[in-house]
């Protein structure tokens, strides 16, 4: 694992809420190109973990590299500077994520909301992304529903919205922070196959899920999270199949005993 | 059928039975409400009074209403209202963005700024600040520009700077940015945090999310109060006619303290006053029916957006 760099690197990882201890040391590793699920109760820590990953969340202590550099900081000799607002918002370009209430903007179509960015941020011209936003549209299968606002779209659409959103910004990690937990049942599987699509492109993703079925099938890795720390990684079948941790047995026998 | 009883199912045949077949009517005896009638008929006394003296009592002058209405220094006075009026919520608008702004800053000098300036100008009269700023050459008979306790460049007179109407809309719009801020503040923090992480998610730097993401969905919340504060700002410029900013309300006054025809000229401003805000009342009706439209049903977002059809 030497010769190439983490795509996500970890390390002693802690985070805390004012006197609640949300994560007590993190140590993790995501190769490029891999799939990486993050299962485990709420509360773990888990979506927090991932919003460390971009910043969205300050740690309190250890340290985050996101691709060789550190998330949030610059080190110079021994001492750790903060980055400023547009260097941090500068390396969240590269980082997309997706989100379990989808975030689409209400005011903008769902053309509005994919070149948003790429326009804004990036300084590109509406055409080429307008070109690239249909392109988008149409891998998640949406591309007759471009001017359509979000309220008017399903919440399985509104979220494959998002990704295409996410994407447009041409992220090299995705992050998904339960990304099929606020829809119906029936939508669930959409969603899924566009992130399935995703990782068969090769795009390294961090997945936290309660989807033992996707995590099983696309996941390259397993991750169980409980009360802030990692309890079990490894093959998801393996940890899916064989689990070592009492814990890990606990949360298996009720998740998946009542999802298969 | 849905009745879960045999009662049920019985009553949901003659309910469909009713459909098919003619119904007869209910023949009974309404409920009567005296009440009604008697507060109707003390309502109609009453008009009929008011209605008597405004035609019979002369001093109502509707002569020289009729004379005045129309008469060039009114309409002279009506314009200056309609100018004061549009710059004081100018002022207002864009000053309390920035306040409302400032006020949610991390930085606490900068939010104990906005916070101080709102407690200043919403804890004094706005009759006084209009004074206030009246007479601001007194305070400051030069204003200059150059290097803080340093040497200065450019000097001015503050009377030739700051003109009564100057002044007077300087005082409304300082004053109104002070509420305006309050208004700001509540939509932008209506809007959903998500919506401030999905841009922050896509490396957007703050300044652009307040301005791209978060100020375009607060204006839902921030387009009704801000009719109000239109239409009662309407209203309120008439205070300028004690530092004689040459409004609608200064001009009548000042008709009248010559002819000293009080009552009709103060008919004159009150029948503009009542119009212009009918106007604007019906201009916000408008404007939040066309927002509603496009939160409710969803066709084409709300303000028009939608209008465009190009992204």
């Amino acid at each position: 694992m030497n010769d190439t760099v983490a795509m996500v690197k970890a390390e002693g990882v802690h985070k805390s809420f004012g006197r609640n201890e949300v994560l007590k040391g993190i140590d993790l590793e995501v190769r490029p190109g891999e799939v990486m699920c993050v299962v485990g109760p709420s509360g773990s820590g888990k979506s927090t973990f991932l919003r460390c990953i971009n910043h969205l969340e300050k740690i309190n202590a250890g340290k985050l590299w996101v691709d060789g550099e550190l998330v949030g900081y610059q080190q110079k000799g021994d001492k750790l500077y903060e980055l400023r607002d547009r260097e941090v918002a500068a390396k969240r370009r590269e980082i997309g994520m997706v989100f379990q209430r989808f975030n689409l903007f209400p005011h903008m179509s769902a053309i509005e909301n994919i070149v948003e960015a790429p326009c804004q941020v990036k300084g590109e011209s509406k055409s080429v992304a307008r070109e690239r936003a249909m392109n988008l549209l149409d891998r998640v299968g949406l591309a007759d529903r471009s001017r359509a606002y979000p309220r008017e779209l399903s919440g399985g659409q509104q979220q494959r919205v998002a990704i295409a959103r996410a994407l447009a910004m041409e992220p090299k990690l995705m992050l998904f922070d339960e990304p099929t937990s606020a829809l119906d049942p029936e939508l669930v599987g959409d969603v899924l196959a566009v992130m399935r699509g995703l990782a068969d492109d090769g795009m390294t993703m961090v997945v936290v899920t309660h989807e033992m079925g996707f995590a099983r099938e696309v996941g390259d890795s397993l991750v169980f999270m409980d009360d802030g720390v990692v309890v079990e990684q490894g093959r998801p079948t393996d940890v899916i199949n064989n689990p070592q941790h009492e814990r890990t047995q606990r949360f298996l026998s009720r998740v998946v005993g009542t999802a298969q | 059928m849905t009745g879960p009883s045999q009662h049920g199912d019985e009553q949901g045949k003659d309910a469909r039975a009713a459909t098919t077949t003619p119904a007869e009517q209910i023949v009974a005896v309404p409920v009567r409400h005296p009440g009604r009638w008697v507060a109707a008929a003390i309502l109609l006394v009453l008009v009929a009074m008011l209605l008597n003296s405004l035609l019979t009592n002369p001093a109502w002058g509707w002569k020289i209403v009729g004379q005045f209405l129309f008469s060039e220094r009114i309409l002279a006075g009506l314009w200056v209202t309609i100018q004061l009026t549009f710059f004081a919520m100018l002022i207002g608008v864009v000053l309390g963005v920035i306040i409302a702004v400032m006020r949610l800053s991390k930085n606490p000098i900068v939010s104990g700024v906005a916070w101080t300036y709102a407690w200043f100008f919403r804890g004094t009269p706005v009759l006084v600040q209009v004074f206030f700023w009246s007479f601001i050459a007194k305070l400051y008979p030069y204003l200059s520009l150059g290097i803080p306790f340093g040497p200065e460049f450019v000097y001015f007179d503050s009377n030739i700077l700051i003109p009564i109407f100057t002044g007077v809309v300087l005082g409304f719009g300082l004053n109104e940015a002070a509420y305006m801020s309050e208004i700001v503040r509540a939509g932008i923090l209506s809007v959903d945090d998500g919506q401030t992480e999905a841009a922050e998610a896509l490396g957007m730097t703050r300044m652009k999310i307040m301005r791209r993401i978060v100020l375009p969905q607060a204006m839902r919340v921030i387009i009704p109060p801000t009719g109000n504060e239109t239409i009662s700002m309407l209203k309120t410029t008439s205070i300028a006619a004690i530092v004689g900013a040459g409004d609608l309300f200064t001009n009548a006054q000042q008709i009248y303290g010559s002819n000293y025809q009080q009552i009709p000229l103060l008919v004159v401003a009150s029948i503009w006053y009542l119009l212009m805000t009918s106007i604007l009342s019906i201009g916000q009706y408008f404007l939040e029916r066309r927002f509603s439209r496009g939160v409710l049903s969803g066709r084409g977002g709300f303000l028009g957006r939608g209008a465009r059809s190009e992204v």
